[in-house]
């Protein structure tokens, strides 16, 4: 007979601090509350390869660095590739003896969506396809903010940003958001996950499960921008979870091809909800909402197909 | 009169290159030129053309090259490391003759160094970062007004010449808000075969080295060739259609300087010293010249429009009685390498000011003065 495991909570997340305060990142920064459990989730034998991006310049600026880790900018389009260097030095290292070979020293790298969706997406896929035992979190703040506001691949539909401007004709960013997890699943990955600032212990056993396992793991990470997207500072995490609520954001995992939605949300709610509170979303008009809506319905319905049954249930006004 | 707008450098091209007829622009986003891109994609496609962002500089350039041979003024924009990534694409451009427009607004120095602040470390990189012989026009705006005229004279030049071309400003001018007359400017225009598709080579150059470009869908066979090829364009491994290609290619852009340069001269008539400065160091310079005449001293201020191609002659005719000339430049001594090669009959000192904000006139003035001891 299996003991049901233990549901982790916050009390097991550890006190000890690993990204410092007092760094340069804006008021509500949902990539700050990442970065900070990411790296409790981490423990201290982490290396960081970095990518050029928001969280780079605003967590190195002397004397504000808040890395604790051994940490490694590199340039926009290369951080996993960075990563596989640091990697495959670790492994010669081990064989040679210059470090013993049951240390378990965890190499992680970390981009934006600007540079895992677009300009790192090349790199990104060599690394999966090497087989590298890299953990690569991209923190997805839906545009390219360290420069401005800029349209990335992942900037979801009808959403302003400076490159989509909206008028009477264009109505913000036309095409819907790259499917990021599914091309990572398709290199066939042992372990790949979507996180969210609003669910923390999720994000933390997610994090502790993708460095323990062996090969190339990808964590998607939801990362509000409070300039970028137009919200108020003190919204980051209701934002965050009514993003989960409303199905624009579903919280899974997927473990050697198995599929599994760690957040189930039983009725959801209107992806209006999520919407009202952005100011990138404020020029819709009702039907573009309701277009909205019908996009986040097939996308639950597709990962319900997935999962086999009803995990993320209907809209309940 | 022309409408006046109270705008920065960045604007300024942007406006420029729309009046000279830009209809394409690819970009990607970087600081500190991620402004003009957003300026042209709410601007462009109001006066009917296409602005696209890209995945990343390999993609922006390439794009611009493809629309380019589709037919319409093209151009992208970056700074210091995107520029590094579009290096391959541009050389492509150089092979196979490709107009195009690429406003690189340098940053200070080696990887992300200051994002938002300025040098003048990359003219070198804008003249040789590409592999290959070739030469390339890279034109160096001074102030907003400037960069309006000279980015549309850029995307003129790029193709009149068939020639990719460089618009060299920096993040100092990309944040210096100025008033900018919108003057009327000529528009952009590339040669046009003269004689029938059976007829037609496409690289076959007429008396000005330039060979006239048919786009595609112009009825005319479009070969884009980027190994050495012959005027048919079918790849020539000899010496000589090498030699042919590559000296031409060359000449194309040294003997037509004259569309390219417009060196300017202050307080240079009676001057025994000059200053040599471009782009926004050769503010605080002019400032210097204007402060030393009032003390006495018989200095002007030579500068040029366009750094490259690099003219001895024309260096020589504007420099004129001056016997010594200061190289005045936010960076290590770039271009007094090439001014000290050509004025081997002067003094010329180098005086690398590096500032991340603009070097003083103050700075100037000391250099000056210290060697007048």
């Amino acid at each position: 007979m299996s003991t049901k495991p233990k549901i982790p909570t916050i009390w097991d997340i550890p006190r000890e601090e690993l990204f410092a305060p007092g760094h340069r990142m804006c008021q509500g920064c949902g990539a700050a509350i990442l970065m900070r459990h990411i790296t409790k989730a981490l423990g201290k034998d982490a290396i960081i390869v970095e990518a050029t991006g928001c969280v780079e310049v605003t967590t190195t600026v002397y004397p504000q660095t808040a890395w604790k880790h051994p940490w490694l900018h590199i340039a926009f389009e290369n951080a996993a590739a960075g990563a596989s260097g640091v990697e495959a030095a670790i492994k010669a290292m081990k064989r040679k003896g210059v470090i013993p070979k049951d240390k378990k020293v965890k190499v992680v790298a970390i981009g934006g969506d600007g540079g895992t969706f677009d300009i790192g997406l090349q790199a990104l896929s060599g690394m999966l396809e090497r087989r590298h035992n890299v953990l690569y979190i991209v923190y997805d703040n839906e545009a390219y903010m360290n420069t401005g506001i800029q349209r990335s691949g992942a900037t979801p539909y009808k959403a302003w940003t400076t490159t989509t401007p909206v008028g009477k004709v264009w109505r913000g960013e036309w095409r819907p958001k790259k499917d990021i997890m599914g091309i990572v699943l398709a290199h066939r990955v042992p372990y790949a996950a979507t996180v969210n600032p609003a669910y923390i212990t999720d994000l933390y056993m997610k994090v502790r499960k993708a460095v323990e396992i062996e090969g190339p793991t990808f964590i998607h990470a939801f990362s509000p921008c409070t300039p970028g997207w137009r919200i108020d500072p003190a919204l980051t995490v209701t934002v965050s979870r009514l993003a989960v609520q409303t199905g624009v954001w579903i919280n899974y995992e997927v473990e050697n091809g198995e599929f599994r939605v760690t957040t189930p949300v039983p009725k959801r709610k209107p992806v209006k909800e999520y919407l009202r509170l952005q100011g990138r979303f404020r020029h819709l008009t009702e039907e573009e909402i309701a277009e909205i809506q019908r996009m986040v319905d097939e996308e639950v319905e597709r990962i319900n197909k997935l999962v086999g049954k009803t995990v993320i249930g209907p809209v309940v006004e | 009169m022309a409408r006046v707008e109270f705008i920065n450098a960045n604007l300024a091209i942007a406006e420029g290159v729309m009046a000279a007829g830009l209809r394409f622009f690819a970009g990607y986003p970087i600081t500190p030129t991620s402004d003009l891109f957003e300026y042209l994609a709410v601007e462009l496609p109001k006066r009917g053309g296409v602005v696209i962002q890209f995945e990343d500089e390999i993609a922006s350039i390439n794009a611009v090259i493809g629309a380019s041979w589709g037919g319409a003024p093209a151009m992208t924009a970056t700074s210091g490391p995107g520029f590094s990534l579009m290096l391959e694409g541009l050389s492509f451009a150089i092979m196979t003759e490709t107009p195009l427009l690429l406003a690189y607004i340098m940053r200070a120095d080696p990887s992300t160094g200051v994002p938002t602040k300025s040098t003048q470390a990359d003219v070198f990189q804008a003249r040789y970062g590409a592999h290959g012989n070739y030469e390339i026009p890279a034109l160096v705006p001074w102030s907003a007004q400037e960069a309006y005229e000279l980015g549309a004279k850029a995307l003129w030049v790029a193709e009149r010449l068939r020639v990719p071309t460089i618009l060299l400003s920096d993040a100092t001018l990309a944040h210096t808000f100025e008033r900018v007359e919108f003057v009327p400017v000529r528009r952009a225009e590339r040669k046009k075969p003269r004689v029938p598709p059976e007829e037609y080579r496409p690289y076959e150059p007429e008396d000005d080295l330039v060979p006239p470009m048919a786009s595609f869908g112009e009825g005319y066979n479009v070969m884009v060739e980027s190994l050495t090829h012959d005027e048919r364009g079918y790849y020539a491994p000899t010496n000589e259609a090498h030699r042919r290609l590559i000296w031409r290619l060359v000449e194309k852009v040294r003997r037509n300087w004259r569309l390219i340069h417009d060196t300017k001269t202050y307080y240079m008539d009676d001057a025994e010293v000059a200053i040599y400065a471009y782009g926004s160091t050769a503010r605080a310079a002019y400032a210097a010249v204007k402060e030393l005449r009032r003390e006495g001293l018989k200095v002007g201020l030579v500068r040029p429009t366009a750094l490259w191609p690099f003219i001895d002659e024309d260096l020589k005719r504007a420099v004129g009685g001056a016997r010594r000339v200061f190289v005045v430049e936010n960076n290590i001594g770039l271009m007094y390498k090439e001014v000290a090669r050509a004025l081997r009959d002067k003094e010329v000192v180098s005086a690398p000011l590096i500032d991340l904000e603009l070097p003083t006139p103050d700075q100037i003035i000391e250099v000056v003065k210290e060697w007048r001891r």
